[in-house]
């Protein structure tokens, strides 16, 4: 009431007389001078170059090997087998031997890499349904309109739909330690547990099977038109690894952000008495079933044995960026320096 | 501005000269003819009974607002309106003015009796009222007695009803919202009036101009008091006569283009019809040239308008608003046939306004001078200052008033717009060919004094130009145009007087097309509404010229000293703000599009996003959207006292320094160059591994919304905690979302599905990794060319905040000193000039 008679007669529009309709509220004022930032640009550098130091130390721990198969040794027959479409039916296996001089130390990292395979397209990103792999019964035999073409064969739906999982990487590889000439011990590879927690437990889900078998899940779907296998025997032997929840295809599904990427495909088992420390210096072979074509885009395809550090894996830009950003920062401030000496030390002369 | 009006000092020697006559009067009765002194009472109660009617002043009070219409009061509440009724009856009844007499004088001198005894002073002129009847129609029809020549001459000088002003309107307000304070100001005026009574007291005019309020009440002042107002008639209190009703046949309201208005009313002493009109000194002087009658008369009457004349250009040089006042008797017969011409007028369909121009016209004609007025134009408090200020500021400023010359020469006096060194120039002529000629010839003279300052390197005086009204409409006509431009741009400052409200929206429009800058138009009245209409900037007075400047207005300000508060610090501030916020608006956008840009060359040019649609959607949308807000609002790049003390500040944002080019390419490639560090920085760090392309776009995103808010704190001139508070929120807001988007929404917004993807994020040092360098090696470049540019080439406005902060104490003592001494001189100066002018309209043209 009060406040409403407050606003009636002639100065009922005048605004009110506070702080923020008056603009006086109190203010601070970033006066950006030389003699302000200066102390935080000092300390500034000298956090970027600890960092940077620290960063590199750690990068330089770590251990990489890169192995492009694609052509290498006896893969360049497969290489030239995959060529032709038509013999996409045959299998070809071929073997590529490396050898390591310094051991891996600790856990060991197999990725498989390809090149110029663009992942990110729009229209390949798009051609996907999530639904379908949450395992929503209605949308596993009635895929999404996003997947076509590649949702319904001959009118059977596909199941997973769409070009991703249409497309995925299906060479596998099996790694063999060699300590000695006649030696060989297989290196065992963990070939779960590389997923996102959430990936592996909420977004891909099988249909719910009611005591059926899995395939009996999938009844009325066909596998995808490049599988050579249906989606429920992806890991025959494990039923946890198996259908929309294999771990392969859900690394697949998380489409890489470039063209050139590399996706996990086991970690070195280091339950194994062999391999406790890591990997050991000698030889090793790979031993690769070559299914993937890559020779339509140019591409490459590569194995990657790593070791990772708490920041990722072995990447010697952020090191450096942290150090070239650090110098910058002091040799702007080295040149602040000598502008606050020789002009506004005082603020004296700024005043003509 | 209830007081400024009211305060009327009667004239003591008017009034002793008016009460003697009222007496003197008293003794005259049934002498057979009229003599010299109640001729002169004549004229003076005519003259005050004129500037009492002749207007269209509305009668109020507080406790009956608006209209008090004796007829409209249904019960009779007191003796006063029982009077009236007698008085009406009486009126009507006996019309002819013979036997209307004395009945109404009984009525009145019984009532007024009973009334109060305070007014047994007035009594005995009551009584008078028969005999002075003869005695007026005789002065008035034959004339033949000899007249003091000085009669007519009775000015009315309200030495203190400044009022004019029309920018008083806050007093006025101040007083209307608070009765008690009306009270009490009336109680004191009520002491001044021996025979008023306090319902007296309680009487308010309102009235379209102050001009009319200010006669109303200077004619109160000598007791000759407007009661009430009707539609048909007006109740008026004479002195030594009483209430009177006289009746109102006609009203011809004003117009611009006859300068003057009337009223017809039937007398209510003699019964004729008598036309009052109130007007244009010029036009008025014109209508009463010769006066019917004897040659002697004739010969008196030319001396009086002689005397007359004196006066007024008197009254002109010292800056008064002058008016004239004149009278017609009409016959009956004369009457009707004009009544018959008026109505047909009023009732016809086609040319109805010049139907009743022209029946107006015809009827004012061969008018007998009464008087003219003078009234005090009161200047606002600080509008030298102002002035002075706004030309400092690199304002030029025009005035155009409808004000004679001389009035308007005296007002830019007072408002120091006009200096002692200045040299004037008029620019006075009748025809266009003069005109030309003489713009030519005060063109040539200002080039050749130019030329003669340059090679004597003593620049000292500069031209004001001073234009009447004519003149001005031969210079606005398109051959002298160019002319009229280039004088007027080679002086300081233009005066225009007598300027129709047209030509001061054709002045306006003329500056504004022809020389291409940025103009202001201020006015407090009806007739600067077409300018302030047409200039870039209109900012209306409120006062009491009414409201139609303000209404027409961009922005309406009390006084005319808050101009310059609306300029030197509002008007910097918005210029300010609003460069500022659009370079940051365009920056912002720039720097965020284009992250999406450069993911193109890696996803082969197909228009796939890193980035969660949403988030996109939201980023300008909900994100980033308060804080330009906030910043456009708050942002003060320079402390109001500072502004309003160096206004050669207004400098930079008249001129346009801020938002030129320049600053705009610079932000440009500020934003590219943060967008470039933005996104690479990332890739870099992710190129080759395993990142999926939604984990790809969190950091970048999040170190664009970081860069892009920092970058204000950077950009802003103040912080404040709703800067902060905005900011904290807009990144709380941001991590809000994202992480329960990501939380929740399994299978949302296809193909960027953002699930899991930021909640894994924020557990991972990486992303923290990237973001901290990202952001920090996007600022870099900002931060140095700020510092830089504040260190070295640091702007005027800092470099006084450096003063300020510097040598803040020695600078205040100086600043006081300054002030002060400041302060004492220009208000002595105000005093001394001219205690009572006001520049009714300026014309600032920046």
């Amino acid at each position: 009431m009060g406040k409403a008679k407050d606003k009636s007669g002639p100065l009922g529009r005048r605004p009110d007389n506070s702080a923020f309709k008056q603009q006086r509220l109190p203010a601070w004022s970033p006066m950006l001078t030389a003699n302000t930032v200066l102390p935080f640009f000092y300390l500034l550098a000298l956090i970027c170059m600890l960092l940077g130091v620290w960063l590199l130390l750690t990068v330089q721990s770590t251990q990489e090997i890169k192995l492009d198969y694609t052509e290498l040794g006896n893969c360049d027959q497969c290489f030239q087998l995959r060529k032709n479409v038509s013999y996409a039916a045959q299998t070809c296996s071929c073997k590529v031997e490396f050898s390591i001089d310094r051991a891996f130390k600790g856990d060991v990292f197999f990725y498989y890499g390809l090149k110029n395979f663009h992942q990110n397209l729009r229209r390949y990103m798009d051609s996907r349904d999530d639904e379908q792999t949450l395992g929503r019964k209605n949308k596993l035999k009635n895929p999404s309109s996003y997947c076509e073409p590649f949702a319904k064969d001959a009118g059977v739906p596909i199941a997973p739909c769409g070009a991703v999982a249409n497309s995925m990487f299906n060479d596998s590889f099996t790694l063999t330690y060699h300590p000695s000439r006649s030696r060989t011990i297989p290196v065992p590879l963990l070939r779960k547990g590389l997923t996102w927690y959430t990936d592996k437990n909420v977004k891909f889900r099988n249909p719910k099977t009611d005591n059926l078998t899995l395939a009996a899940a999938f009844e009325g779907t066909r596998q995808p038109l490049y599988w050579q296998k249906p989606v429920y025997d992806l890991d025959p032997h494990d039923p946890t690894n198996s259908g929309f929840i294999n771990e392969d295809l859900i690394i697949w599904m998380r489409e890489a952000a470039f063209p050139n990427f590399k996706k996990l495909y086991g970690i070195l088992n280091r339950a194994d008495a062999s391999f406790t420390k890591g990997l050991p210096k000698g030889n090793y072979t790979i031993d690769i079933s070559y299914n993937f074509p890559v020779q339509y885009f140019q591409g490459r395809k590569e194995v990657v044995l790593t070791t990772l550090t708490w920041f990722g894996g072995q990447n010697h830009f952020l090191p450096i960026a942290y150090l070239v950003t650090s110098s910058l920062i002091l040799l702007m401030a080295v040149v602040l320096t000598l502008a606050w000496w020789k002009f506004g030390k005082d603020g004296k002369n700024m005043k003509e | 501005m209830v007081k400024a009006a009211k305060d009327v000092v009667p004239d003591p020697e008017l009034v002793r000269k008016l009460s003697c006559l009222s007496s003197s009067a008293l003794h005259l009765k049934g002498s057979s003819s009229a003599s010299l002194s109640s001729l002169e009472l004549t004229y003076i109660t005519d003259f005050f009974l004129a500037l009492a009617i002749c207007n269209s002043v509305v009668v109020s009070s507080p406790s009956q607002p608006r209209h008090m219409v004796p007829e409209a009061q249904a019960p009779l509440k007191s003796l006063e309106e029982i009077k009236l009724m007698f008085q009406r009856l009486s009126f009507y009844s006996f019309s002819p003015p013979q036997i209307k007499g004395s009945p109404r004088s009984f009525t009145s001198k019984l009532f007024t009796r009973g009334k109060t005894s305070s007014f047994t002073f007035n009594t005995p002129p009551n009584n008078s009222t028969d005999g002075s009847d003869p005695a007026l129609e005789c002065s008035q029809d034959t004339c033949k007695l000899k007249t003091k020549v000085d009669l007519p001459d009775r000015r009315d000088r309200e030495d203190s009803a400044a009022m004019s002003s029309g920018e008083d309107l806050e007093n006025l307000m101040e007083i209307k919202a608070d009765d008690d304070g009306v009270k009490q100001n009336l109680e004191g005026m009520g002491g001044d009036g021996e025979s008023e009574e306090d319902i007296d007291d309680e009487l308010l005019y309102e009235a379209e101009s102050p001009d009319e309020a200010a006669l109303v009440h200077a004619a109160r002042a000598y007791h000759c008091t407007l009661r009430g107002r009707s539609a048909e008639s007006l109740l008026v209190d004479l002195p030594g006569i009483g209430s009177l009703v006289v009746q109102l046949l006609h009203i011809l309201p004003f117009d611009s283009n006859r300068k003057r208005m009337s009223v017809v009313v039937r007398h209510p002493v003699t019964g004729q019809v008598v036309v009052y009109t109130k007007g244009a000194d010029s036009v008025i002087m014109d209508l009463a040239e010769t006066q019917k009658g004897s040659e002697q008369a004739q010969e008196i009457y030319s001396h009086i308008r002689e005397q007359t004349q004196k006066h007024l250009d008197t009254y002109a040089r010292e800056g008064l608003r002058t008016l004239c006042i004149a009278k017609k008797v009409l016959e009956e017969e004369e009457y009707e046939v004009w009544l018959k011409r008026q109505l047909l007028a009023e009732s016809s369909i086609e040319n109805q306004e010049e139907l009743l121009l022209d029946s107006a016209q015809r009827l004012e004609t061969d008018l007998t001078l009464l008087g003219c007025t003078g009234i005090v134009d009161r200047l606002q408090e600080d509008v030298p200052e102002t002035i002075e200020a706004l030309q400092e500021a690199g304002i030029k400023v025009w005035i155009l008033t409808g004000d004679k010359q001389e009035t308007a020469i005296n007002i830019a006096n007072a408002c120091k717009l006009l200096r002692s060194s200045d040299r004037l120039l008029s620019a006075n002529c009748g025809s266009r060919d003069a005109c030309g000629a003489l713009l030519e010839e005060l063109l040539s003279e200002v080039q050749h004094e130019e030329e003669r300052e340059e090679s004597s390197l003593d620049s000292t005086s500069s031209f004001i130009l001073v234009i009447d009204g004519r003149t001005l409409e031969w210079a606005l006509q398109e051959e002298l145009k160019g002319s009229f431009l280039e004088l007027s741009c080679k002086c300081k400052a233009v005066i225009c007087c007598r300027s129709t409200p047209l030509q001061k929206s054709k002045v306006v429009q003329l500056i504004r097309d022809k020389i291409g800058v940025m103009t202001l138009a201020v006015g407090d009245g009806a007739n600067d509404v077409s300018m302030i209409q047409v200039a870039d900037v209109g900012i209306g007075i409120s006062g009491q010229e009414g409201m139609q400047a303000v209404m027409s207005s961009d922005f309406a300000i009390s006084r005319f000293k808050h101009l310059k508060k609306l300029l030197l610090v509002h008007g910097h501030w918005c210029y300010h703000r609003l460069a500022n916020m659009i370079l940051y608006f365009i920056y912002k956008n720039v720097m965020y599009v284009n992250l999406l840009f450069w993911y193109q060359f890696f996803c082969g040019y197909s228009g796939s996003v890193m980035i969660n649609s949403w988030v996109l959607i939201l980023f300008n949308l909900v994100f980033t959207s308060a804080p330009p807000l906030i910043y456009g609002i708050l942002d003060q790049d320079t402390p109001a006292d500072t502004l309003m003390k160096l206004p050669e500040l207004y400098g930079a944002s008249r001129t346009t320094k801020v938002y030129i080019p320049f600053m705009f390419w610079i932000n440009m490639l500020d934003a590219f160059y943060q967008s470039l560090v933005c996104f690479f920085l990332p890739y870099f760090a992710l190129a080759g591994s395993d990142a999926g392309t939604l984990s790809f776009g969190s950091p970048i995103n999040t170190s664009a919304l970081f860069i892009i808010l920092l970058h204000q704190v950077i950009e802003s001139n103040t912080l404040t905690w709703i800067h902060m508070l905005v900011l904290v929120l807009s990144a709380a807001l941001y991590f809000g979302f994202v992480q329960l988007y990501s939380a929740f929404c399994v299978v949302c917004s296809h193909p960027t599905n953002l699930f899991g993807v930021e909640t894994l994020q924020i557990t991972q040092p990486l992303f923290y990794i990237i973001c901290t360098l990202t952001t920090v090696a996007a600022l870099l470049p900002r931060i140095l060319f700020r510092v830089l540019f504040n260190s070295l080439h640091s702007s005027a406005p800092l470099r006084s905040a450096q003063r300020d902060e510097a040598a803040a104490e020695r600078y205040r003592q100086r600043m006081k000193l300054w002030n002060l001494k400041h302060s004492g001189a220009s208000s002595l100066q105000v005093h001394a000039d001219n205690p009572g002018l006001e520049p009714i309209e300026d014309e600032v043209v920046s």
